[in-house]
């Protein structure tokens, strides 16, 4: 029995909104996982007693969620997985927060994630290493690890995370949930601590495609405090989306995607999926994105340019870290980020600097910039004639911790299927669609831009034709 | 290539200290990931540079008073705070 928003609700009823709540801490406090840094306890079950007593009529009353730390939370420590924000207390809530709140939501606190949203396993973070529940041996994936592990190990039944070149769908295929990255400008980025800001967008996570979508319903609307944000362009519910039928879907299936690097199981897999939406009325054909080879560097280049101006920020004065002693300006500023970034974020804001910099700005930045308009390009040429596009959410399963941490490029090169589509800023959803020696697999299913309804329809149909979203920890695995 | 010099000069540009010992080991492991950057260079690019992928420019709105965050609010994140100022290190 997963532990979704739709038997949350019963459990409420059929209990009470702070018994529930309780249970979930009950849960979390014996976890092996690491997957939280604040645990919100006092907050959470106040809340939940006034929905017991008072009642609330929003759309997540009662429902607890878990929330990536790079997301402001009033009142709550917020510290991006990192060492330079000990103390921070935001005062004010992300734009999304503020919907979770009015909506009734019970925020059970802040998750573990890469430091600064910067990784693809939450092995950079300062509080350690979230451990994947399906093998405790193994990374989550990330940045949004501790998102994806805690719904996988009914710590929380759902969560938001945030994906600027993989981060909520990497963990989400690694941890066997559903993880969705929207359309950018879907969701408000206010309060949303930034990392690369033409490409960052907040995400729901969960164990069903439904309740990414109710969540989208919740946090998904047209917020003037974010100037890239237009939300949602039709006046459908996501939930509307939410139907068993792909009769006449045109289904494209990029072949850069697949094939060398990529594993045999994995690529078994998603065909199977593939070949199951056929069964149901589908139909696919292979298409080409001739520039996807070249997404990697342009992504790496355009997310460290941009990340070494948002995290200019963090200097020491305003929040955070101070650091002992009183010398000049720069010494101050040049000691604190030295001892409070790690190294994984040192090393990417001086990428970033350097492809700024004078004499390599033409040659790194506004040439990646070129790059990324082919590869935006490329989308639109494979969905002109398709509804959706298919492939593997990662190359390969979870790997072990400590595997890849050594070498930044080999761990670059995991997010090669997941780059592009922040590049194109098209949405994605991952969906669980299989196993390899015991480890989730996960597919990405990718749409035009603004068209998640068709992304989600597409997911919740394969979903509700299988049972890949039935598996959990406690029940058998293929 | 970058040199263990220019690592020393851009992490001063980005205000972040780095001691001799670890200079190397950043050029290093920098260096692998610029030679895999040159890959750009592969291909012809005579396209515009997208910086926002829907084209949006200025989003603007009317010139009307709303209300603020609270300034003692935002001050109790300071580290060191005299009066209603943060206090910072010697500048001039």
């Amino acid at each position: 029995m997963i532990s979704d928003i739709t038997s949350v609700r019963q459990n409420i009823q059929d209990t009470t909104a702070e018994e529930v709540t309780t249970s979930f801490f009950d849960t979390i406090k014996s976890s092996k996982i690491n997957g939280w840094i604040t645990l919100a306890q006092d907050s959470a079950i106040a809340k939940a007693r006034k929905i017991d007593t008072e009642g609330h009529s929003g759309p997540l009353a009662g429902i607890p969620i878990a929330i990536k730390d790079n997301i402001s939370t009033k009142g709550m420590a917020t510290t991006c997985g990192s060492k330079i924000l000990s103390g921070y207390i935001p005062p004010y809530d992300a734009h999304v927060i503020e919907k979770l709140r009015a909506a009734g939501a019970i925020i059970l606190g802040k998750v573990n994630m890469d430091e600064f949203a910067m990784g693809t396993s939450t092995e950079t973070s300062y509080y350690g290493t979230t451990k994947n529940p399906w093998d405790l041996s193994r990374v989550p994936g990330g940045s949004s690890g501790g998102s994806a592990a805690v719904v996988a190990a009914d710590e929380a039944p759902i969560s938001l995370g945030s994906d600027t070149g993989g981060s909520v769908r990497c963990p989400a295929s690694f941890c066997g949930v559903v993880g969705l990255k929207p359309t950018y400008g879907a969701v408000s980025r206010y309060g949303l601590i930034a990392y690369a800001s033409s490409l960052d967008q907040i995400g729901p996570m969960g164990h069903t495609v439904a309740d990414c979508a109710e969540i989208m319903d919740v946090i998904g609307d047209h917020d003037p405090k974010d100037s890239t944000c237009i939300g949602k362009q039709t006046d459908v519910s996501y939930r509307s989306a939410l139907v068993d039928d792909v009769e006449g879907m045109k289904i494209g299936v990029p072949s850069e995607y697949f094939g060398e690097g990529v594993d045999a199981d994995v690529e078994k897999s998603v065909w199977d999926a593939i070949h199951k939406l056929e069964s149901l009325g589908a139909t696919y054909n292979e298409v080409t994105m001739p520039h996807t080879d070249y997404a990697l560097a342009a992504y790496y280049v355009i997310a460290t340019s941009e990340a070494s101006s948002n995290l200019a920020r963090f200097d020491g004065m305003r929040y955070g870290l101070r650091p002992e002693g009183d010398t000049n300006i720069v010494d101050t500023y040049s000691r604190i980020r030295s001892d409070g970034f790690g190294e994984e974020v040192k090393r990417r804001i001086i990428l970033g600097t350097y492809a700024l910099s004078a004499g390599y700005h033409d040659k790194y930045y506004i040439k990646a910039l070129k790059v990324r308009t082919l590869i935006k390009q490329d989308f639109e040429n494979a969905l002109k004639d398709n509804d959706v596009l298919i492939a593997p959410t990662m190359p390969q399963s979870a790997f072990k911790i400590g595997e890849k941490i050594d070498d930044p490029l080999t761990l670059y090169m995991a997010d090669v299927n997941t780059v592009p589509v922040n590049l194109a800023g098209v949405p994605s959803i991952s969906v669980p669609c299989g196993f390899t020696n015991g480890l989730p697999i996960g597919l990405q299913i990718i749409g035009k831009h603004f068209d998640e309804t068709t992304i989600i329809q597409a997911a919740h149909t394969f979903e509700q034709n299988t049972d890949y979203h039935t598996k959990s920890l406690s029940s058998e695995v293929a | 290539m970058i040199t263990d010099e220019e690592v020393e000069h851009i992490a001063s540009l980005a205000r972040i200290k780095i001691d001799d010992a670890e200079k190397k080991s950043y050029a290093e492991k920098l260096n692998s990931v610029l030679d895999y950057f040159a890959k750009l260079d592969e291909i012809d690019t005579d396209v515009a540079p997208t910086y926002h992928v829907f084209g949006h420019t200025n989003v603007l709105r009317g010139d009307a008073v709303v209300p603020s965050l609270p300034q003692v609010e935002i001050l109790k994140n300071a580290p060191v705070t005299k009066d209603d100022y943060i206090k910072a290190p010697r500048i001039v």
